[in-house]
């Protein structure tokens, strides 16, 4: 079946490409919510990606119901990993960088 | 609106996850990746999620830490009443093959008694650890 490698690996490089964004996002971003913000996004959809690439390598057997099994645990898991961090870094009074230039204005100009 | 609810929601969803996979990994030890040490870690890290969220108080009202003194000890006299049952019935201490009629279904059995004992010990342990750590300067 040339067609399910095919979108099978598809699925993993796709996987890789967002895992290698997120590891760049906290390399590059000034502050931590924005670098918690890079990977927060990226590595939820990177494992489900890497995950379903494996499902589709698998097939039908035991071994892709534990796939499905491991992706409902991450799909739950992760953003309220990200959740508690971003939670707990604002009630430990971190504050989020601001736009100076703009006088530090810049989550009113997001809300009109 | 507590300003952590979205964590109480999902630790009330993922407990019994986290618990089904500690004693999945308890009970396939003798076919897969596992056993009765990497269990009880599995099983006391729920219960470490569940207090870290929740507070120490109401994990103690759940668990009691007299209570994990009794599980531990418990652990450790199924592993050691496990040999001394082999040795009653006639082989070396922990030699499996005496457990059952053929020696393969013995083996069976002794591996997963074992890994129980171990399971209940380490997991009380870890627990007690935790108990430990969270309760300093408390008294």
């Amino acid at each position: 079946m040339i067609l399910l490698e095919i979108t099978s690996w598809l699925f993993i490089t796709t996987g890789a490409l967002l895992g290698i964004a997120g590891g760049i996002g906290i390399h590059r971003f000034p502050d931590f919510y924005s670098r918690l913000h890079a990977v927060g996004v990226t590595d939820t959809l990177c494992a489900a990606l890497f995950l379903v690439g494996l499902a589709l390598q698998t097939g039908f057997s035991l071994a892709s119901l534990k796939l499905l099994l491991i992706f409902i645990f991450l799909f739950f898991s992760s953003p309220t990993a990200t959740h508690a961090l971003a939670d707990a870094a604002l009630m430990g009074g971190l504050k989020p960088l601001l736009d100076e230039d703009n006088g530090g204005n810049d989550l009113d100009r997001h809300s009109d | 609106m507590k300003h952590n609810l979205i964590l109480r929601v999902i630790v009330k969803f993922l407990f019994p996850v986290i618990a089904l996979f500690a004693f999945y990994v308890l009970f396939h030890g003798d076919y897969a990746p596992g056993g009765g040490f990497q269990a009880g870690v599995i099983l006391g890290v729920a219960f470490i999620f569940y207090a870290l969220i929740f507070g120490l108080v109401t994990t103690e009202q759940v668990i009691p830490p007299q209570l994990l003194r009794i599980l531990a000890s418990t652990g450790i006299l199924i592993y050691i009443s496990t040999g001394i049952v082999t040795m009653l019935l006639g082989g070396n201490f922990l030699d499996y093959d005496m457990l059952a009629e053929s020696p393969v279904t013995g083996q069976h059995i002794g591996i997963m008694v074992i890994e129980l004992g171990v399971g209940i010990t380490v997991s009380a342990i870890m627990l007690m650890i935790f108990y430990a750590f969270a309760s300093r300067g408390r008294s």
